[in-house]
């Protein structure tokens, strides 16, 4: 399996995703070898073998792979290849890696080369160098079928199946589509389609994602498998917050950009105002429309029922959930979505927008088009003035999103790996 | 020929800083300021700039007697501050007060812009300032400078009705158009009141450009000043400036001290000019005309407006929350209520929201310990949140407790019903909240 990230050092829902599905796959008796990047040595190996790419020898050198690479120009990163990254976190990287002076690490490349994984300035040489390793540890190591996630692997992937012959299976968790709305990178957008033709198998996180790569990528649907995202809530630990605001908080916790939706929620919740004052709303994140949203809030006169919080961090996400009465994501383009099921999990009702993944598996939130603001007022003031429709909400949707378990992916996962392993 | 006047007046004014407040600190934790800031940026301006800057005056005053005069106004949320944190800087002044070449102004006690407000607040924060002022210094303040020099017809016509006869306001060229500010005029409504106009070209010299190293006066002596002033071509000359210009905004490396210390003499010996206060100066000169101000000038900034506090959604927006819960708070006579309303009024949280960038940008920056105007809004708006939430419990009490004595005396029955059904719904919801939490 070929990875970018794996707790505890990751950046995003990424690495989470892979360490549940390890998890999985271990309870199904699939043995993973898990290669990242720069592992850190602190990984949870109890149920995937972890290989630090910065560790391997590479036995191919650029001119090995060059007939792969002559369609792909080198350039430097722009600002939203990052799978999953706060607008916080992806500045910070970017500054560090200025700081650094991300090409030192060059010399000396041909055997070892010191990955630094993370989403820095050099990504695409080090997506072309981790291709590189990939095909070294495919000749070192036993294993049945390769597997890739999202597309700074796909590369990895492809070598790992020209030098092995075993079959390939890539993992969507996101498309350009979906970090660019339509302004898509089109280098990116090249990886992603050679990984999917190259695959045997491709898996997305949801049915939107599928439409997508079968609409806009071209693959023939009969590759394309959905395997929804669970979630794990081992360590999940109820909190107990004494609020300070009588008022019942309705919350968007997510990054303030166009795919997230921020401005239907300010519309919807200046309706519901109108209608049921005993109400605050609070938008807790950060973005490069956060500004944009303050002025409009204030322009509608709202802003001593409607606050914003900043980027949270650690617990402050918990405790935000145990603030909420209810708990919105009217995000314009979700491959999946995991923030619904934390709130659920922390008992509060949700809505969620029809388009997202997500959506797909729950029964117990309430779904609407992301732009229809009336809809949306709907159901918040709904879940706000009825009590029974809050509790049930509640009450349903927390044993729901216990039943959304990594076993449950892993199962379906082991299906298809057997299945490709067929041929 | 008649002396002309050079008339000095300086502004003394701290806010009361806020501290970082969350979203999550509404309803739980009503200390809204940052105390580690204010007693430090407090001291810290108070050995650098208005205890030096005090005992430079006096010493002048005491050279040349009453033949140097000086004016202050001194916000009531400075005094507050100086009361806590540098008791000695109040004693400074006094003694200054003390030696009768000294006038103390009246303005609003917050540093507020309650004149946009309505009458009757404005009257009210006016009046708290000067029985501050007679408090302090044993005399009641005669003449008005408004916050931050901010004029129209209408708010003169005001603070003429409060019984003042001089103010200080800006001598903003949009106003003036070729009209001279060396001159006395007056209010276009009501004439007894009469106006002094600041030149702001001689008052920023001093206040803005003096350490200017690429302004092709510099380095600015004295007699080059003095002679400037005495090339004027009007009767009386208005220097008005912030006092924390002397060892704050111009530090005491720049030389600011000596060039002042220097002036009076350089003035006296060589110009026609003499010092006078506000009110002396008013007394001594003929108005030559009344000056129409129909929209609201201030001296801040470029446009010397008001868009500097009032000239963007934001700070509209916060502007108008803050003045809605009025009512209600001046109904409880609540005294920790009072105090946080008072503090939230000054005009400075309104300031750090403006996000007019360019072309004054650089000394919005300087005045301003937000990072963005937006950061700005966010945590006025998280305190004041906090406020009306308090507002509205001391309120409810205060009405149920009305109620509970108009029942007791047996009136009114009809309206206890009413309120009843409304009290039952309350709890239904409440219990339902601790249900659904579980």
């Amino acid at each position: 399996m070929f990875g970018w990230e794996f707790p505890p050092h990751i950046a995003g829902g990424l690495g989470t995703a892979c360490l549940g599905l390890t998890r999985g796959l271990a309870k199904q008796g699939v043995e993973v070898l898990f290669v990242m990047p720069k592992a850190s040595g602190d990984e949870d190996q109890s149920s995937a073998k972890i290989i630090n790419a910065s560790d391997v020898e590479s036995l191919y050198e650029y001119r090995d792979v060059e007939e792969y690479w002559k369609n792909i120009n080198f350039m430097q990163v722009g600002s939203n290849l990052m799978p999953y990254m706060d607008p916080e976190r992806f500045a910070w990287e970017v500054n560090k890696s200025i700081r650094e002076g991300g090409d030192e690490r060059r010399i000396g490349f041909k055997n070892k080369y010191e990955f630094s994984g993370k989403y820095g300035a050099n990504l695409m040489e080090e997506v072309a160098r981790y291709a590189l390793v990939a095909a070294t540890i495919a000749t070192q190591q036993q294993f049945d079928v390769i597997h890739a996630h999202d597309w700074l692997t796909y590369a990895a992937g492809i070598a790992a199946k020209r030098v092995s012959g075993k079959p390939l299976v890539i993992h969507v968790h996101a498309t350009e589509f979906d970090r660019s709305g339509e302004n898509v990178n089109q280098t990116v957008y090249n990886l992603e389609r050679q990984g999917m033709l190259e695959a045997d198998r491709v898996i997305t996180v949801s049915n939107l994602t599928r439409d997508i790569v079968i609409n806009r990528y071209h693959i023939n649907p009969d590759k394309v498998f959905t395997v929804h995202n669970a979630v794990d809530f081992q360590s999940y630990q109820d909190m107990e917050v004494n609020r300070g605001v009588k008022e019942k908080v309705v919350t968007f916790l997510g990054r303030i950009t166009y795919q997230k939706g921020p401005e239907y929620f300010i519309e919807a919740a200046s309706k519901v105002l109108k209608r049921f004052p005993n109400v605050r709303f609070v938008m807790a994140g950060s973005g490069d429309l956060m500004n944009r949203s303050i002025r409009r809030v204030a322009k509608l006169k709202i802003a001593t029922k409607f606050h914003f919080t900043g980027f949270l961090r650690g617990q402050d996400v918990q405790k935000m959930f145990a603030y909420s009465d209810v708990y919105v994501m009217p995000s314009v383009s979700e491959p999946f979505g995991i923030s619904p099921l934390e709130a659920m999990r922390s008992g509060v009702p949700t809505i969620i927008s029809k388009q997202s993944g997500v959506a797909e598996v729950l029964k117990h939130a309430i779904k609407v088009d992301f732009w229809d603001v009336d809809a949306l007022a709907d159901a918040i003031y709904a879940l706000l003035a009825y009590p029974a429709l809050s509790e049930f909400a509640a009450k349903y949707g927390l044993n729901e999103v216990n039943t959304l378990k990594w076993e449950n992916a892993a199962f379906k996962l082991k299906q298809i790996y057997e299945d490709v392993k067929r041929g | 020929m008649d002396k002309r006047t050079l008339c000095l007046y300086f502004q003394v004014h701290q806010p009361i800083r806020l501290r970082k407040y969350h979203f999550f600190d509404i309803g739980k934790n009503s200390d809204y300021y940052d105390d580690f800031a204010n007693r430090s940026l407090t001291r810290k301006i108070a050995e650098r700039c208005y205890l030096p800057a005090n005992r430079m005056i006096l010493d002048l005053i005491r050279r040349y007697g009453k033949n140097f005069k000086v004016s202050f106004s001194i916000t009531g949320l400075a005094v507050e501050q100086f009361r806590m944190y540098a008791p000695e800087v109040i004693d400074s002044f006094k003694e200054l007060a003390a030696t009768g070449c000294v006038e103390f102004l009246a303005e609003t006690y917050s540093h507020s812009l309650a004149c946009l407000v309505d009458e009757k607040e404005f009257k009210y924060q006016v009046k708290r300032h000067t029985d501050l002022m007679k408090e302090l210094f044993g005399v009641k303040p005669v003449t008005f400078r408004n916050t931050e020099l901010v004029y129209s017809d209408e708010i003169g016509e005001a603070v003429a009705g409060m019984g003042y006869t001089t103010m200080l306001t800006e001598g903003a060229r949009h106003i003036l158009g070729w009209k001279s500010p060396d001159y006395v005029y007056t209010n276009s409504i009501n004439p007894k009141l009469k106006l002094l106009l600041k030149n702001f070209r001689l008052s920023d010299d001093i206040a803005f450009r003096f350490s200017d190293k690429s302004w092709d006066q510099w380095p600015l002596t004295a007699d080059k000043y003095a002679m400037w002033l005495e090339s004027a071509d009007g009767e009386i000359v208005n220097l008005f400036m912030d006092y924390e210009t002397f060892g704050e905004h111009q530090g005491a490396d720049t030389g600011i001290f000596d060039f002042f210390a220097a002036l009076p003499e350089q003035i006296l010996k060589n110009t026609n000019f003499e010092f006078l206060t506000p009110h002396e100066a008013a007394g001594k000169h003929q108005p030559v005309a009344p000056l129409h101000v129909p929209y609201p000038i201030s001296w801040a900034d470029e446009e010397r407006d008001l868009t500097a506090w009032l000239g963007n959604e934001l700070q509209n927006e916060a502007f108008e929350e803050l003045y809605e819960i009025r009512p209600k708070v001046y109904a409880l006579k609540n005294e920790d209520l009072l105090r946080d309303f008072d503090r939230l009024q000054a005009s400075d949280h309104f300031y750090y929201m403006c996000t007019k960038l360019f072309s004054d940008g650089a000394i919005h920056q300087y005045f301003t310990p937000y990072d963005t105007p937006y950061e700005a809004f966010i945590n006025y708006m998280n305190v004041l949140s906090d406020f009306i939430v308090r507002v509205d419990v001391e309120y409810a009490k205060a009405q149920q407790k009305a109620e509970k004595n108009k029942a007791e005396t047996g009136e009114n029955k009809a309206v206890e019903k009413a309120k009843e059904p409304k009290a039952k719904t309350a709890v239904k919801k409440s219990t339902a909240k601790s249900g659904g939490k579980k």
